[in-house]
């Protein structure tokens, strides 16, 4: 099997990237300025609702149920996909669905393909494959569209090009688009302007181009239908124009019925953009006849879902609905950005559904970027309990490198191993404080340690130790139950 | 191809081995304990219905009870002469003086070289201002109101529903047709999370409430 996850496996570790990323000031003040507005849009959207804590319980409950009856949901959506005059495949990893996706558009012998924002075709890197196989894919979303021009990263999972602002963009499209063609003089950076050169630019790519490519935000199981939010009507457009309609759906966007959307299109709108509702909701099944495309392929994706699904406690990151709220809540990726997480899913979700993907075998350092503040699990729509599941993974890391003789032969390992004796002997923990106590004096400036040499100038190189006190509390209680004896 | 389906469906057996069997036992007692049913009388309906749509720039339009003579007015006070129409639209709603088309799988190109279009509605969702539309003889195809940059929808008022959940469940006998939800005229939030009225569908939404 080959599951990938964009090229996560090849990022650098977080802290080395984000040692990059804090280094950037136009960066850091394009991402927390839209981070800001987000934040305050959706907090007073959801403090609006009487109902939002039941709302997020109705909604953490249906999709912990979905997963326990994953295989029958998918059965039951496969035979109503199937029923309406719909195609499913099934693709366990990424090269899989890439190569479906290439079949389905070489039997229509396409050289183009118009795409609607999906995060899972970035998942699956398929822009890059189908340029391989030269077909040209057009992204049509306004924000993934800034980041294609520009050869960006995406740096959010709802708004990819939060990074970039209107001048930034500005110069992307004065460089990449066609405005003479298109009729546009004099392009400013007034938003109203870049949205309409835009327009004019893909308005002839979706009256021609033969073959749409989306992804999903549910797949509704009792009826086969599949339901795509967004805001621009660029979805509209790839759903109901093409003749070929290629939807790439992850295994765990499945909702049980038709009926449980009352709770997600409460809850996905006010969460990601802070909207009572958002634009444009599609929801379609199977083919239907003189309205929209005639020929519907579904194509469910593994790529290491169903390893997440075994991993205990770990499991109800699946639950996601990928609303990006506890990116816009998350102190770390207010400081970082999306960029340095190295994988197409970013902030708080992303460190813990970019490893499980993987087996744990890359992105190892992704549990560790959060303070586990639990911002997160505050603004989470479906209730995931994102920190306790950073704990969870930091566990499993380290048991799993500790399995191996490289990871038993590791200094913090043995170190940690040293540690764990010297805890478990009060004799030795009293040796070893006096030991500090005198050994730390050299490094103590202004009353803190900025930095430790050798192995432990880990600990130091992101934050300042208080030195051991004169006393220490076991000290104080020896003396003190003397002081006070009868 | 099967191979990945069975290994797929294997797998996710595997990882819940101890649930309950009875799976649709389990989906009804699941919790919901949120607003299903609205409070609101007919008349606050309405003028929370009109604000949310505003909100969003979309304008409500008020039926004086002649629907032919609204339509004429609204469409020359914005001046849109071509419009589209599904092929069941009420012939009698239609005003003299302006060229209606009847989308009877009209081109792409014949969509975008209109005006506008004028269709129904199935309901109208007043807590957040959002109209559904359904593809019907009506409502016409997903493309028809989609292309044109003018879309005037006529809604009766008795089709209005408070809540979101309210909605749905109105819905549950068409679930099978393909819906739209438009929640006033397409926007994008993409630059600096500022919202833009207008890039791909119809930069213009007038509801016309009868
Ligand atoms: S984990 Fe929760 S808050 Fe974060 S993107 Fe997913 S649903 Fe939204």
């Amino acid at each position: 099997m080959s599951i990938h996850i964009g090229n996560a496996e090849s990022a650098p570790p977080f802290s080395t990237a984000a040692h990059t990323a804090l280094q950037n000031q136009q960066l850091r003040q394009n991402v927390r300025n839209a981070t800001n507005i987000i934040q305050a849009k959706r907090n007073n959207m959801a403090g609006e609702l009487p109902d939002w804590e039941e709302l997020r319980n109705a909604g953490h409950s249906i999709k912990t149920h979905t997963l326990q009856y994953l295989d029958q949901y998918l059965e039951e959506f496969e035979a109503n996909v199937t029923r309406a005059g719909g195609h499913l495949h099934w693709a366990i990893d990424a090269d899989e669905a890439n190569e479906i996706i290439r079949r389905i558009i070489a039997d229509r012998a396409g050289k183009e393909v118009i795409k609607v924002k999906t995060m899972t075709s970035n998942e699956i890197r398929l822009n890059a494959y189908l340029e391989q196989q030269e077909i040209t894919p057009h992204e049509t979303d306004l924000a993934d569209l800034i980041v294609q021009l520009g050869n960006e990263e995406p740096s959010h999972i709802v708004v990819p090009a939060l990074h970039i602002n209107r001048t930034q963009i500005r110069d992307i499209f004065r460089k990449e688009l066609p405005l003479a063609q298109l009729g546009i003089e004099n392009l400013t950076d007034d938003p109203a302007q870049l949205a309409e050169a835009a327009r004019l630019y893909l308005r002839h790519k979706f009256l021609t181009v033969g073959i749409g490519i989306s992804g999903a935000n549910f797949a509704v199981a009792d009826t086969g239908a599949v339901v795509v939010v967004e805001s621009e009507g660029n979805g509209r457009m790839c759903l109901t124009l093409p003749d070929v309609l290629i939807t790439l759906v992850g295994i765990e966007k499945i909702v049980p019925t038709f009926r449980d959307l009352e709770v997600f299109l409460q809850t996905l709108p006010r969460s990601a953009t802070g909207e009572r509702m958002n634009p444009y909701n599609s929801i379609w099944t199977g083919v239907t006849p003189s309205d929209g495309p005639s020929e519907f392929h579904v194509i469910l994706l593994d790529n290491g879902r169903t390893d997440v699904l075994a991993n205990g406690e770990g499991r109800e990151a699946l639950a996601c609905i990928r609303c990006g709220a506890c990116l816009n809540a998350c102190p770390v990726y207010h400081q970082t950005g999306g960029i340095a997480y190295g994988s197409v899913y970013q902030g708080p979700i992303g460190a813990i559904i970019t490893p499980q993907l993987q087996s744990l075998e890359h992105s190892q350092t992704l549990p560790y970027a959060s303070s586990l503040c639990g911002a997160c699990y505050d603004v989470c729509p479906v209730k995931i309990n994102i920190p306790e599941i950073l704990i969870f993974l930091r566990g499993e890391i380290v048991r799993k490198q500790q399995s191996t003789l490289l990871g038993k032969l590791d200094p913090e390992n043995m170190a940690m191993q040293a540690m764990a004796l010297v805890f478990s002997s009060s004799g030795l923990m009293t040796t070893a404080e006096a030991f500090a106590k005198f050994a730390q004096n050299v490094f103590v400036h202004d009353g803190f340690i900025h930095r430790l040499p050798g192995m432990l100038s880990g600990w130091t190189n992101s934050r300042d130790l208080m030195p051991l006190p004169k006393k220490s509390f076991r000290d104080w209680w020896s003396h003190r139950k003397k002081d006070s004896a009868p | 191809m099967s191979n990945s389906r069975s290994a797929i469906l294997a797998r996710i057996r595997a990882a819940n081995q101890n649930r309950p069997s009875d799976r649709q036992q389990a989906w009804a007692l699941l919790p919901r304990n949120y607003c299903a049913q609205g409070t609101l009388n007919p008349t606050e309906r309405l003028q929370l219905f009109d604000e949310r749509l505003r909100h969003y720039n979309g304008t409500p339009f008020y039926s004086t009870g002649d629907v032919r003579t609204d339509i004429a007015k609204i469409l020359s006070d914005r001046g849109r002469r071509t419009l589209i129409v599904p092929p069941g639209l009420p012939a009698e709603w239609l005003p003299d003086g302006f060229r209606f088309m009847r989308d009877e799988n009209l081109s792409k190109q014949a969509l975008d070289a209109a005006d506008g279009v004028v269709t129904g509605c199935t309901l109208g969702i007043a807590l957040t201002g959002t109209i559904v539309l359904e593809s019907s003889p009506t409502q016409g195809r997903r493309a028809a109101t989609l292309i044109p940059d003018y879309h005037l929808c006529i809604l009766r008022k008795d089709d209005i529903v408070e809540l979101v959940p309210e909605a749905i469940r109105c819905l549950e006998p068409v679930k099978d047709h393909p819906l739209t939800f438009c929640s006033g005229p397409s926007a994008t939030v993409d630059i600096e999370m500022t919202r833009v009225r207008g890039v791909h569908g119809p930069r213009t939404l007038d509801v016309l409430l009868i």
